[in-house]
């Protein structure tokens, strides 16, 4: 066991700071997968995979093996399964996604059914941060460095295809092995997070972070450096709470994240009425701008041709 | 294309086309959904330098060819070449540049008029390999020819409906391509955008010798640049220079409403 670093109340107990380590890596890495799949618009397949790793959980308990290999094993096929249906078309991305979710949670639950005391599952239902130890602190930050740099290496060409499939394909980019990558990391993300925020919130992690910097951001780039540091920063605050609260720190966690979004989306819209505000105020004093009466008309002769299509 | 300097403008010699200059060819290609045939024995050519436009009413089959022209279906009989190999072997991507109708890409996540453009170069280097000064030119270039220079940093999803199509004709100019397919690109987009959009055209082939597919049922912005109109209706039922189509009473260019008209009623 490693001596506990001197940080302040309430990070200076060691098993508070192994769960920060471990939720930090969590927060940064989960929101960078996330932001790809909100822009495929498949937000909720960290969710139906989470249900399939918990298939995976229930394998382990009952076979003996350690359940973060079974569950790996058996969400990283069903992701590439649903990355199949999806881009087959054999069935619509939300009837792929729940006949997954539901086969694997009923998977679950028939095999923990055979267990007597089925007691440890709810760790990985929930999560059980404060509870991990260096070794799993260790896989973590492993996978979430792997994670972070292996996206950030292809980030350009990730966005390419799940932005516009068809043209990436006739662009002659690596359609294919992107979309592999993409549902691998999903379910490798989904697994890596399971202890820190538990399996029914994993997708939370991913994704809420994503909706807040969506609103904040201007580009692509900025979409991916505001959903990491907001899900660190729901990690470090969502745990420093359920410290002084003594609350469950995987809810907490992805309360902050879903709070930290209503908050965002509050302060944009205000700040969006206040915007047009000084904005007609200074066309009724000046007039338009030529140039903004030119592009107004541009964008609403657009607007109309779109709405009569 | 040579936006930057020094860029190399022109694939090396002797691979521009393999025979007589053409960048793409149908030879009596029939495609069917099921047992419904969409396209009966449809051959066409379009050479370099030549600006052709594929017209037809809706349902005609021009997005069912398109796709099989770009090698995203496969023909039932007949063949495609581009640049002389089948569109599935084509190794050199980036030399057909694409503009698709409706691009999925304006949709939850932020990205900047030079992000999306920058995907038009990932064709022209490895995937894995970081954007260099020379794609960091040739994309501003692109965004230039444009005129979406200004811009440039704005999100996509600000724009108006013909700013953003440019912005993914700017994509396609990014990488250099020397054929480039357009699918409806000037469908509901103003009239000033529609102009800009003619000086694009117009100057990848003047300048750079590529050829142009375009497909489109409103033709009006183009209508006096276009060397060659097919016409087609499930089969190629006209395919020759627009004046003959004048002589038979259709006016591409003053009358935007005839064609689509006269189309329905031809054949």
């Amino acid at each position: 066991m490693l001596a506990a670093l001197p940080l302040p109340y309430p990070f200076e107990l060691s098993f508070m700071q192994r769960a920060l380590l471990a939720g930090v890596a969590v927060g940064a890495f989960a929101p960078l997968i996330g932001t790809f799949l909100v822009q495929r618009r498949m937000s909720l397949i960290g969710d139906g995979i989470g249900h399939i790793a918990f298939a995976g959980v229930a394998i382990g308990v009952v076979t003996g093996v350690h359940p973060l290999w079974t569950a790996l094993a058996l969400s990283g096929a069903g992701a590439l399964g649903l990355e199949y249906l999806r881009s087959r078309r054999k069935a619509s991305g939300d009837l792929a996604l729940a006949l997954f979710f539901y086969s694997g949670i009923a998977l679950g639950i028939v095999l923990l059914s055979r267990e007597l005391e089925p007691t440890n599952i709810m760790g990985y239902l929930f999560g059980q941060i404060l509870t991990v130890n260096v070794a799993e602190v260790a896989t973590i930050v492993a996978v979430a460095t792997s994670v972070v740099v292996g996206t950030l290496t292809v980030r350009r060409t990730l966005f390419a295809v799940v932005a516009d499939e068809e043209w990436a394909r006739v662009a002659g980019l690596p359609v294919g092995p992107m979309n592999t990558l993409v549902a691998a990391t999903t379910a490798v993300t989904v697994v890596a997070s399971m202890r820190a925020v538990g399996i029914l919130l994993v997708a939370g992690l991913m994704v809420l972070p994503v909706a807040s910097a969506q609103l904040l951001a201007r580009s692509f780039r900025g979409t991916l450096i505001w959903a990491s540091t907001i899900g660190v920063a729901s990690v470090v605050v969502g745990l420093a709470a359920s410290r002084l609260w003594d609350v469950a720190p995987g809810g907490m966690i992805v309360l902050v994240a879903a709070g930290t979004f209503a908050t965002v989306t509050v302060a944009s819209s205000t700040r969006a009425r206040a915007h047009g505000k000084a904005e007609r105020a200074a066309a009724s004093i000046d007039g338009p701008d030529p140039a903004t009466a030119i592009l107004a008309d541009s964008h609403s002769a657009d607007r109309l041709a779109r709405d009569g299509e | 294309m040579g936006y930057a300097p020094g860029a190399h403008p022109h694939p090396p010699e002797g691979t521009l086309a393999r025979t007589d200059g053409s960048l793409l060819e149908a030879n009596h290609v029939s495609f069917s959904y099921g047992t419904a045939e969409v396209l009966h024995d449809v051959s066409l050519t379009v050479r370099a330098g030549e600006f052709v436009a594929l017209v037809g009413p809706n349902g005609s089959g021009k997005s069912t060819l398109l796709k099989v022209l770009l090698g995203l279906l496969r023909a039932s009989t007949g063949t495609v070449t581009i640049f002389g190999d089948a569109p599935e072997h084509l190794t050199e991507r980036w030399r057909l540049g694409y503009v698709p109708q409706r691009p999925e890409l304006v949709s939850e996540i932020p990205a900047t008029v030079e992000e999306v453009v920058s995907t038009g170069r990932l064709a022209r280097r490895a995937w894995w390999r970081p954007i260099a000064a020379t794609d960091r030119d040739v994309v501003r270039h692109a965004i230039a020819s444009v005129a979406l220079g200004e811009l440039a940093t704005r999100p996509i999803g600000e724009l108006s409906g013909g700013q953003q199509q440019r912005a993914f004709i700017a994509r396609a100019f990014a990488s250099e391509p020397n054929l480039l397919v357009l699918d409806e690109p000037i469908a509901g987009i103003d009239r000033g955008s529609q102009t800009r959009f003619r000086d694009s055209l117009v100057h990848l082939i003047a300048e750079h010798g590529a050829g142009v597919l375009l497909v489109s049922h409103e033709l009006s912005a183009v209508a006096r640049d276009v060397d060659r109109v097919i016409v087609l209706k499930n089969r190629v039922i006209f395919d020759g220079p627009p004046s003959e189509l004048t002589r038979t009473g259709v006016s591409l260019g003053v009358h935007r409403e005839d064609l689509p008209l006269w189309l329905e009623g031809l054949g």
